[in-house]
């Protein structure tokens, strides 16, 4: 018989994992979704991300909530640069599915096997003492390694979100989204507007990438898992919209979560493929698509 | 047709000839080093049925290699069965799994497809870990019989037998690119909307192609518990199979039978000898740049920077 007080909390838990979820799929709802680039190496940068925090962490005593400041600058630039190539090597020639997706699956792996060399295989993780801490409210425990990606996370999704509906620029890459032919008539530059916008994934990945650290200990093949949370969740969100993604977030975490505590740990990794699997064959438009 | 036959008997006499030559050194290891880039000939000609000739990418590599040597190993739990009647059994599966997914999501743009077979790789390793029939996590040993008539040892057999699935694979490579079912695949990866409205059955087409591709991996996979002798999910599904059997063809070029080819003889052999000299970790990452490297600047690759391809792509 399942009690109560541990579906309570495997429920919470979910959704706090879910939220952080959303955080590592904001990024990829942005060049998925909005821009049509389907960059598998998302995770790998997040991951990239988690190791530039634990750096910082090392080397100079850095919180990685504070070590998120100097790594999101650094692979908002990283972004620009991927972007330059992937737009000269694949956008422009009109060549960029298969080559495009080879690209980024070379980049990821490139990105594994550097981690592997330079970090080994080992765990890492973050010294800061709120990792161990929780917060326990009646029979439910708010664990604050949890607590902290997620509303990292929402922090991350709320500011993407403004960005993209208020400002100038957002609403122009909202634009390019839509109609790049009809945002060149009106002056814009659609390749400009793109790589801001592939630029500012990238750097919400290096952002969650700290997120995770303070989660778990991460380890460099640790992104895989990721890809198919990823895309899940940006497929399932609807593609492009950062609401919808946030919500097909938690609900992947809260499934995930109650197989792994109700069928086993092994049974989890299958959770956000099979989700992903059953949405392209039924759904391919998403929960809230039309 | 006579064409055709001359073409495979050309390759039969090179197969005998390299068989002859393997021998002739009388070393065990050339045969393990040997079997293992034949493996890479097969798996980066079956993925570029697929990925070269209809342009579309199958990352999911390592999980119908996988499909193949779990179901020679759940056969072998069952019966003692011959080797070839594995390969055969675990073609079937992972062809058929190919046509399965394909079917799912083949009517989707082709990004899909590709994240689906990343989706697959993980779905199954996860049930394989699960399934303790076939060794589950624990992993599972594979005992080769001592000796096999005619050839003396064990790894020789195997490699006679990847050697004629790598003869059978060119071949059917080289019979589609010849035949209207390649003229089909090229009009597909050239323009698809434009195929489907010329009356190209692209659906059809590219469920053929799919079955193709992962049924000649899954062939491949059969014979690998033997190979390791102990098989276990994470060695069976490892990522690397994925990286080089797409990184091959992209390498040696695309658009032929003879890309893969080449890039499989020379990545493959190569990183024999750098998995030897000086790491596995640095001989991932030099493929891993390769890749990129010949995406990024060679998009014909080995092939087209030779002038090989007879015909020119309009880029």
């Amino acid at each position: 018989m399942v009690s109560f007080d541990l579906l309570a909390n495997a429920v919470v838990s979910g959704v706090l994992l879910g939220g952080f979820y959303a955080g590592v799929a904001a990024g990829a709802t942005i060049s998925f979704g909005l821009l049509d680039i389907a960059n598998i190496a998302h995770p790998a940068f997040v991951v990239f991300g988690a190791y530039g925090a634990f750096v910082l962490g090392q080397r100079f005593g850095l919180d990685p909530l504070v070590a998120a400041l100097f790594v999101v600058p650094v692979f908002y630039l990283a972004g620009l640069a991927v972007h330059q190539v992937y737009h000269r090597a694949f956008e422009r020639r009109g060549d960029d599915s298969m080559r495009g997706l080879a690209f980024f699956f070379g980049l990821m792996f490139v990105g594994e096997v550097v981690l592997i060399l330079l970090f080994g295989v080992d765990y890492r993780y973050t010294s800061a003492a709120y990792a161990s801490t929780s917060i326990k409210i009646g029979p439910v425990a708010l664990p604050l390694r949890q607590l902290i990606p997620f509303l990292g996370a929402l922090v991350i999704l709320a500011a993407a979100q403004l960005f993209l509906s208020r400002t100038f620029i957002g609403r122009a890459i909202l634009g390019v989204a839509q109609d790049a032919t009809a945002i060149r008539l009106m002056g814009a530059d659609p390749v400009r507007l793109k790589r801001i916008a592939f630029a500012i994934s990238i750097a919400l990945a290096g952002a969650a990438g700290a997120l995770l650290l303070v989660l778990e200990p991460v380890e460099p093949a640790i992104g895989r898992e990721f890809i198919g949370r990823v895309f899940a969740i940006a497929v399932l969100g609807g593609m492009g919209s950062l609401p919808g993604t946030w919500i097909a977030a938690v609900m992947l975490g809260v499934i995930e979560n109650l197989t792994s505590i109700f069928a086993g740990a092994s049974w989890a990794p299958a959770v956000s493929f099979g989700f992903l699997l059953l949405t392209l064959a039924v759904r391919p438009s998403g929960l809230f698509g039309r | 047709m006579s064409a055709f036959f001359r073409f495979l008997g050309l390759a039969i006499i090179a197969a005998c000839a390299l068989f002859a030559a393997m021998r002739a050194v009388g070393n065990d290891y050339v045969f393990y080093a040997g079997y293992t880039v034949l493996e890479y000939v097969v798996l980066a000609c079956a993925w570029n049925i697929l990925g070269g000739y209809v342009g579309y990418v199958n990352f999911g590599v390592a999980a119908f290699l996988a499909l193949g040597a779990y179901t020679g190993v759940a056969l072998g739990r069952i019966a003692p069965v011959p080797l070839p009647v594995m390969m055969l059994a675990g073609g079937v599966v992972a062809g058929l799994v190919g046509l399965g997914t394909g079917y799912l999501t083949l009517r989707l743009r082709g990004i899909f497809f590709a994240i689906a077979t990343l989706a697959l790789a993980v779905v199954l390793q996860t049930l394989i870990t699960n399934w303790d029939f076939v060794g589950g996590s624990a992993g599972v040993y594979a005992i080769r019989p001592k000796h096999v008539p005619i050839f003396g040892s064990y790894i020789q057999y195997m490699v006679f037998l990847m050697l004629t699935l790598a003869v059978v694979v060119v071949a059917v490579s080289r019979a589609i690119e010849t035949s209207g079912l390649g003229l089909g695949f090229v009009a597909i990866r050239d323009d698809e909307v434009a195929a489907e409205a010329t009356g190209v059955p692209t659906l059809r087409l590219k469920l053929i192609a799919t079955a193709l591709s992962g049924a000649f991996m899954g062939m491949a996979g059969a014979p690998l518990p033997y190979y390791l002798t102990f098989l276990e999910p994470s060695s069976a599904f490892n990522l690397t199979y994925a990286v080089n059997s797409i990184a091959m063809p992209l390498i040696g070029g695309t658009t032929m039978w003879f890309g893969p080819v080449l890039g499989a003889l020379l990545l493959g052999t190569a990183q024999q000898v750098i998995t030897v000299t000086i790491s596995s970790e640095v001989n991932l990452l030099i493929v891993g740049l390769l890749l990129i490297g010949f995406v990024v600047l060679a998009p014909q690759g080995l092939i087209g920077l030779l002038g090989l391809t007879g015909k020119r792509r309009s880029a």
